[in-house]
């Protein structure tokens, strides 16, 4: 099922024979399935939604709403009105900050972030509090990669963090740089003990290709994801929120499609989620995300979690054979589809150029996580990825290519 | 991708360090990889008469800095007008992807600032 066999339904490797894509956590290749049902509404009803009285704007409507609906059922959503469509999980995170944000956090109130999130789940919390005046607490990690905040006995200790007035908690599923898989239920639960009225955003960008979600048991009130994380067009993601928090909160983008009724005095707006959903949106890559959830649903999480992990394992072993003292490995263990790490004396990027040269896709730099790479000194690291495409032989690949980088490039 | 020549201009950088007198510097930072440039110049009768630099960085931004510094080096700060990236470009001798012509333009940038600085002083 995995490397070689389901490579075939990746078109990018018959384009680029021998390409070695170890560069998923940036962003997933795309299967034929997806490319074929963008093609399939452009080619066969290429409308607009919810417009037309006519019965190609009927099905491209259709197309539109089976998505929120299959979507709604990829994250166990308990109403499919309760996902609105993005451009992906920074929107959705932004449209958070901005229309429940701002109407709820004031000055002195608390939004607790942890020091492991993307730019995406951080910069648009530190820019609401410095506007609110708001305090904007950043949970630490340990050396090892795992939030600070678990007792000996591994419990949730969140008294020093949460208190009465934190306002929103937005915190990351899995880390795209470590490949942490944070313990989100257990943290809400507690958080949610403390103060009952905590919003608790999570950013699942980095989970949706490799493990379930699901939002009821999680318990949380914000979920945002994008559909190219998960083999799902670019440029299309969804925000799923509790209805109740959807309907409290402001509009996002004023304009065509969200309102219910505009007069020259006043306008009223549409209920969720059309009232978040302003103007045409990217209708064909919305309908191509049914397709990616086809394929994982076909495969199962229970597969790719897996083969993915034994791959990382053994990237890991692999690393720390060859390197021994000189290789730096970020993140636990137990960490999933991704490891990022340094080889002494070298620059991450020159190790990226390097690999580059054998066909190879690694990323390097911050990984826009600038906060976690200052936590641990360092201004950037190599990251390779892991997912269903890949093979041991992609890792035995790299692993070859690394060492003549380092030969290469060491100053040593 | 990367020629001997580079890699010996990376690893032993000419002009490395920070000079004793100078008339101006510049600190630049790339945020994409998180190099840095500290460049010091010291400038007189418009001539560039001594410049060095610190910083961490790729073999390109190193290399294309220690190139740099020795090609401007006695040059008059009104031929470095015309320094452009493809100038950088021909001093450092191999293609710069698109995605790190900010390596190639750190040590440029660099010296573009301190000129200015100096100019303010």
């Amino acid at each position: 099922m995995f490397g070689k066999t389901i490579r075939s339904r990746f078109p990018v490797f018959k384009n680029k024979p021998g390409l070695v894509y170890l560069d998923t956590a940036s962003s997933s290749l795309t299967p034929k399935s997806v490319i074929d049902k963008i093609v399939e509404y452009y080619e066969h009803y290429p409308v607009n939604v919810k417009r037309g009285i006519y019965s190609l704007s009927e099905k491209s409507t259709a197309e539109f709403e089976k998505s929120r609906k299959v979507m709604a059922s990829f994250i166990n959503a308990p109403d499919a009105d309760e996902v609105i469509f993005t451009r992906g999980t920074t929107e959705s995170v932004n449209l958070v900050a901005y229309a429940y944000g701002r109407k709820n956090v004031n000055e002195d109130d608390e939004i607790v972030v942890s020091v492991t999130e993307h730019h995406s789940n951080f910069v648009p919390w530190q820019a609401l509090a410095h506007e609110a005046g708001a305090v904007f607490k950043v949970i630490d990690v340990d050396d090892e990669g795992r939030l600070e905040i678990f007792g000996k006995d591994g419990s949730v200790q969140l008294e020093d963090v949460v208190t009465k007035k934190t306002k929103i908690m937005a915190l990351v599923y899995v880390s795209n740089v470590l490949g942490t898989v944070n313990p989100l239920k257990a943290i809400i639960k507690k958080a949610k003990s403390i103060n009952p009225k905590i919003v608790a955003v999570v950013d699942a960008a980095q989970a949706a290709g490799h493990m379930k979600i699901d939002v009821q048991d999680l318990d949380c009130d914000f979920l945002a994801l994008s559909g190219h994380k998960m083999y799902g067009p670019k440029g299309v993601g969804i925000l799923w929120g509790k209805k109740k928090l959807l309907e409290e909160m402001f509009p996002f983008q004023y304009g065509g499609e969200m309102i219910q009724e505009v007069t020259i005095a006043k306008t009223t707006y549409a209920k969720p989620p059309h009232k978040f959903e302003a103007g045409t949106p990217s209708i064909g890559d919305v309908i191509g995300l049914q397709e990616a959830v086809n394929l994982l649903k076909e495969i199962g999480f229970e597969k790719i979690h897996r083969h993915e992990q034994s791959l990382i394992k053994n990237l890991r072993k692999k690393l720390k054979a060859t390197f021994h003292d000189a290789v730096t490995i970020y993140g636990p263990e137990d960490g999933t589809s991704a490891v990022s790490f340094t080889l002494k004396g070298t620059h991450p990027h020159d190790i990226a150029s390097v690999l580059n040269d054998d066909n190879i896709c690694i990323r390097a730099g911050h990984h826009c996580t600038m906060p976690l790479h200052q936590r641990f000194g360092i201004t950037a690291t190599s990251r390779a990825s892991v997912s269903i495409y890949n093979d041991e032989e992609d890792i035995d690949k790299l692993i070859k290519a690394l060492l003549s980088a380092y030969k290469m490039l060491s100053k040593n | 991708m990367y020629k001997d020549v580079l890699l010996d201009h990376y690893r032993n950088p000419h002009n490395f360090g920070r000079l004793k007198k100078k008339t101006s510097d510049a600190l630049l930072y790339n945020p994409l990889c998180g190099d840095k440039i500290h460049m010091d110049v010291l400038i007189k009768d418009g001539v560039v008469e001594d410049i060095s630099f610190t910083g961490e960085g790729c073999v390109i931004s190193t290399a294309s800095a220690s190139l740099l510094t020795d090609y401007v080096k006695k040059k008059k700060i009104s031929e470095l007008n015309t320094l452009d990236r493809k100038a950088m470009l021909d001093l450092i001798g191999i293609e710069v992807s698109a995605g790190r012509i900010k390596c190639l333009m750190l040590s440029h940038e660099a010296l573009q600032k301190a000129i200015k600085n100096e100019e303010k002083n």
